[in-house]
């Protein structure tokens, strides 16, 4: 039986809603090593020899079962890489819940880098959902740059939910994905940075399959004096349709680039890109304090809902 | 109930005062429901988004139960009892007309009590109450949501502003009623409307004419309505052109 002590539990419920551990195939690491880990017959995860990842095997056909791979920091100072590798047998429909959570009370950074590669197998669902958490009042600041590939073989669905909402000091996130024919891609990535915090996201889909699909929509918040850049490119190399959204609010002195793109290598690839940044507007906040709210109220209600 | 004292306002426009509201004094009793009527640009909406605190008068004095309140924030009005409709309902990304419900009620609500206020509006609740007030939603249904909230306030005095601006016919006919109801439950409240429509002229106990800034008539519906009738200022859009502009008689 796997002991977690309160720092612990407290970080996986914030980035992977856990109160326990967590039923079927898991694993949970902590300030660089694993403390638990647990396969199914259907999903089997193999610690690589480096120690530094993971290989997830999940058999074709496997319908209703859940991996959770959070990693927990503690310690100031600590910087990893890790490799986790997906593969996704043909027709499965699974859920993959990642996330990192750093509390860093002393003055050096913390850094964890984890690098994601998912190979989805014909036919195959996942929906995948990964959130970022940053704690702790020391000066060294928490550093997380996750890198996603995504590899989607025909008629594969991949649902991604991205999160990161409090105490990350500094983001490189970098996504990229390949879809087969008739392969479909969602994202969901919702921001809010504050302080002095800085996060670049970057999406490239390409679109190689008849018939495929990307939706990439970013909903973000920036803060005080934070900075966000959001990068989308959508390539359309074959009769496909993309779309990609980016929504941001901004208050404060906070700042926001958004660099929406499209490619389109097909005379059929239908393409279409949205960006949109500004403050609250006036009249929202006036609405809702005249349903009795403050102001500094009516924003935090107008932030949750956006965030949502 | 409300109180309005020598009330002016004055907007700065190419370095002259304009002054949109001259010298009102009026008051809205308990229990009654009053109609303010009168031509476009004639100072309608900004007495109610005086009232309600959103625009601050600049001259007069305001007094709700007594008090004044001419000083206070859109906030404390709410709080002591004055609700408020947009003519233009606000839409927020995200928000779902549930959350917009509760935090109207200002308390924990259970979803079949939010669907109660949806009921009374004329919305089928279960398809509604989780959809974001956004622009997904036509201007009847976001009209109908915006009601619901004021209503959602249980508030002494609820003040709507053109409750029938960008709204259909049917949703028109809906809303009528809503009125009719809330007249019915009126004891103990106030209800301000600002309109053109006779229909809701039609159910006021009191209408005051609003013209160019200027009070020019307060009276009982009895009095007041057949008045208007008989000029061009209570629907000018409708007499005024309207129909040729709108209707298919210019072919």
């Amino acid at each position: 039986m796997i002991k977690l002590d309160e720092m612990q539990m407290r970080l996986l419920e914030e980035v992977a809603d856990l109160h326990k551990v967590p039923e079927g195939a898991f694993n949970i690491r902590s300030d660089g090593k694993s403390i638990g880990r647990a396969s199914t017959e259907n999903i089997e995860i193999v610690p690589r020899e480096d120690g530094q990842g993971l290989t997830i095997h999940i058999r074709p056909g496997t319908k209703n079962e859940s991996v959770h791979i959070p990693v927990v920091m503690m310690k100031s100072g600590l910087k990893e890489l890790v490799y986790n590798d997906f593969y996704i047998g043909e027709g499965a429909d699974v859920v993959i819940v990642a996330g990192c959570g750093i509390d860093n009370c002393g003055t050096q950074d913390s850094e964890h880098d984890g690098i994601h590669r998912f190979y989805v197998g014909k036919n195959a669902k996942i929906k995948y959902v990964e959130k970022h958490y940053g704690s702790g009042t020391g000066s060294g600041k928490r550093i997380l740059n996750p890198g996603t590939e995504v590899y989607q073989e025909e008629g594969s669905t991949v649902e991604m939910e991205m999160v990161q909402i409090k105490g990350v000091d500094d983001t490189n996130r970098v996504t990229t994905a390949k879809l087969a024919a008739g392969a479909k891609l969602v994202v969901r990535e919702r921001l809010m940075t504050h302080g002095q915090q800085n996060a670049v996201s970057t999406y490239v889909v390409s679109m190689d399959g008849e018939g495929s699909s990307a939706d990439v929509v970013s909903r973000s918040v920036a803060r005080d004096n934070s900075y966000q850049k959001f990068d989308a490119k959508l390539v359309g190399n074959a009769a496909c349709s993309g779309h990609t959204e980016c929504d941001s609010i901004i208050m404060d002195h906070g700042r926001i680039l958004a660099v929406p793109g499209l490619e389109a290598n097909d005379l059929d690839a239908a393409l279409v890109h949205e960006a949109a940044i500004g403050k609250i507007a006036g009249d929202q906040i006036i609405k809702l304090m005249t349903l009795g709210l403050t102001e500094a109220e009516a924003e935090e209600q107008i932030i949750n809902g956006f965030l949502k | 109930m409300l109180e309005l004292r020598n009330i002016s306002f004055a907007v700065n426009a190419d370095e002259t005062d304009k002054e949109i509201i001259q010298d009102i004094s009026l008051t809205i009793p308990q229990d009654k429901m009053i109609v303010i009527t009168g031509p476009n640009g004639g100072g309608k909406s900004t007495l109610a988004r005086l009232i309600a605190g959103i625009e601050k008068p600049t001259s007069g004095r305001i007094f709700f139960d007594g008090e004044d309140i001419t000083e206070l924030s859109i906030t404390e009005r709410a709080k002591k009892g004055i609700a408020f409709a947009f003519q233009q309902p606000v839409r927020f990304k995200g928000i779902q007309v549930f959350d917009l419900i509760r935090i109207a009620t200002g308390r924990k609500l259970s979803v079949s009590d939010a669907c109660k206020y949806l009921a009374e509006v004329g919305l089928c609740a279960r398809d509604y109450i989780n959809r974001e007030v956004n622009a997904s939603l036509s201007g009847g249904e976001l009209k109908r949501i915006e009601i619901a909230t004021v209503l959602a306030r249980s508030s002494k005095l609820s003040v709507f502003d053109e409750p029938e601006a960008g709204i259909d016919l049917w949703s028109f006919q809906n809303l009528i009623e809503v009125f009719r109801g809330m007249r019915k439950n009126i004891a103990g409240s106030s209800i301000l409307i600002i309109s053109h429509q006779e229909r809701i002229l039609d159910i006021a106990d009191e209408i005051i004419v609003l013209k160019n800034g200027r009070l020019v008539r307060q009276g009982s519906k009895d009095d007041v309505l057949p008045e208007l009738l008989g000029t061009a200022d209570a629907v000018p859009e409708c007499r005024v052109g309207g129909v040729q502009k709108g209707g298919a008689a210019n072919d």
